[in-house]
């Protein structure tokens, strides 16, 4: 339970932290809140060779508004994202998430951009940027380029990020006035990972469904209006082609009986919240 | 600040329950064995040791953190206080402390080290919380001895008695 050794470098800049990376090579890791890392870290599943802290980067430290997208810097904290006044009227989605998004204790320290980075299956804020269309800026020592959620995420704890880049933001499109927003998950204790995880967006002729903890990387449907048994009929359908796997948390089974009940569930809140 | 070598040991100074501490640490040296093998205190508990249980819970610069998720070469020059500082200097325990004690919201006292942490950090932002939002915070402890009742009426009173409220 503690970590291979490893060199340590702590950044002031971006420019700082590519040129490290550049140097590091593939064996270099970046840190930022850490806690989706360290545990890795500790497990010996990850073995860096330099682990450089972006941490205090102070540029990166930032909530703004850019061209109808909410960008937030590498170096915000999840707990600022929760404290920030305009969260819940321009990501209502996110608020919705962000309370049982690991815990208390965690939000203080873990970063947005780090939980997309880290990319778990079941994790909120990559779910929530798969359902809302964001994306995400990456920097390297030669350039900038931006990817859209579902370039990005290519599969379980695995991005398209390269070894040479590091993100730098993630923008979330601002809400809709029109639509309703709704998050729930299934977890064996409040905090924890999501067994299931669905976000539903609604606005008068679509329904927009995200769900996370069955495929390997959040997977997002969209319907014409449906009601009733048709609802259920697409939901059935898409719980099927998730795909789906058995582990010591739960069955297939019951991950796609979540799909269907949570889904439905979620669904008729984010109407809801329309009206 | 320069990149420090993996072999060595690296001079690491923190402000600990508001005295000055030097130690030395690799750069993968945990802040729990900083503070418990190199400090040599004994309220940073060491529990799963990958974040979940919240035994090692202390704050770093005033914010809540987990000490077995940060490495000792992290909070160089940070200010750490653990379950020590609540307590004055003649040892008389704080209100919240005095409160655990009546309301039995420990037993062995594992776990208690890291909730009084969270519960302080907590209260800072939210003075008065409702009953619901405390438990989501301890939510982030394990407590296998109380089930958490005993800690929830602490709490609530302590605020809702304590002086200067």
């Amino acid at each position: 339970m503690k970590p291979k050794g490893f060199d340590y470098l702590k950044v002031g800049s971006v420019a700082e932290a590519t040129h490290a990376l550049e140097q590091g090579g593939e064996d270099a890791r970046l840190i930022a809140g850490g806690m989706s890392l360290v545990p890795m870290l500790n497990f010996r599943l990850v073995e860096p060779s330099i682990l450089i802290d972006i941490s205090k980067i102070e540029e990166r430290k930032y909530i703004k508004e850019t061209n109808g997208m909410i960008e937030i810097g590498s170096a915000t904290r999840q707990c600022e994202l929760e404290k920030w006044p305009q969260t819940q009227s321009k990501l209502p989605l996110i608020a919705k998430a962000l309370p049982v998004l690991g815990h208390y204790q965690t939000r203080a320290r873990g970063t947005v951009c780090g939980s997309l980075v880290h990319a778990d299956p079941s994790s909120e804020l990559p779910l929530c940027l798969a359902t809302l269309g964001g994306e995400v800026v990456l920097s390297s020592a030669t350039g900038t380029r931006s990817l859209k959620a579902k370039e990005f995420q290519t599969g379980m704890l695995s991005v398209a990020k390269r070894s040479n880049e590091m993100v730098t933001a993630a923008r979330y499109p601002i809400a809709n006035p029109d639509a309703g927003y709704a998050f729930r998950e299934m977890s064996q204790r409040h905090g924890d990972y999501a067994i299931v995880a669905v976000a539903a967006v609604v606005t008068a002729d679509k329904i927009k469904l995200g769900i996370g903890g069955v495929a390997d990387k959040p997977t997002v449907r969209e319907w014409n209006m449906l009601d009733g048994s048709a609802l259920e009929d697409a939901l059935n359908a898409f719980a099927w082609d998730l795909g789906g796997y058995d582990d010591v948390h739960a069955t297939s089974r019951y991950r796609r009986e979540l799909v269907r009940r949570l889904g439905k569930n979620t669904i008729e809140e984010a109407k809801k919240c329309r009206s | 600040m320069p990149q420090l070598n993996k072999e060595a040991k690296h001079p690491v100074t923190i402000n600990l329950n508001g005295k000055e501490v030097n130690g030395y640490a690799e750069p993968r040296m945990l802040l729990t064995d900083f503070l418990t093998h190199e400090i040599g205190i004994t309220s940073c508990h060491v529990g799963c040791e990958h974040g979940v249980c919240g035994a090692c819970t202390v704050l770093v610069d005033g914010n809540i953190t987990r000490a077995c998720l940060t490495f000792a070469v992290q909070a160089d020059g940070c200010t750490v206080d653990t379950s020590e500082s609540l307590a004055d200097e003649n040892g008389e325990l704080s209100g919240l402390q005095k409160a655990f004690k009546k309301h039995h919201g420990l037993q062995c006292g594992y776990c208690t080290t890291g909730v009084l942490m969270s519960v302080t950090a907590y209260l800072r932002e939210s003075p008065n919380p409702t009953e619901e939002e405390l438990r989501t915070v301890l939510s982030g402890h394990l407590c296998r001895c109380t089930g958490y009742v005993g800690m929830v009426r602490a709490v609530m009173d302590y605020c809702e008695n304590r002086p200067n409220k």
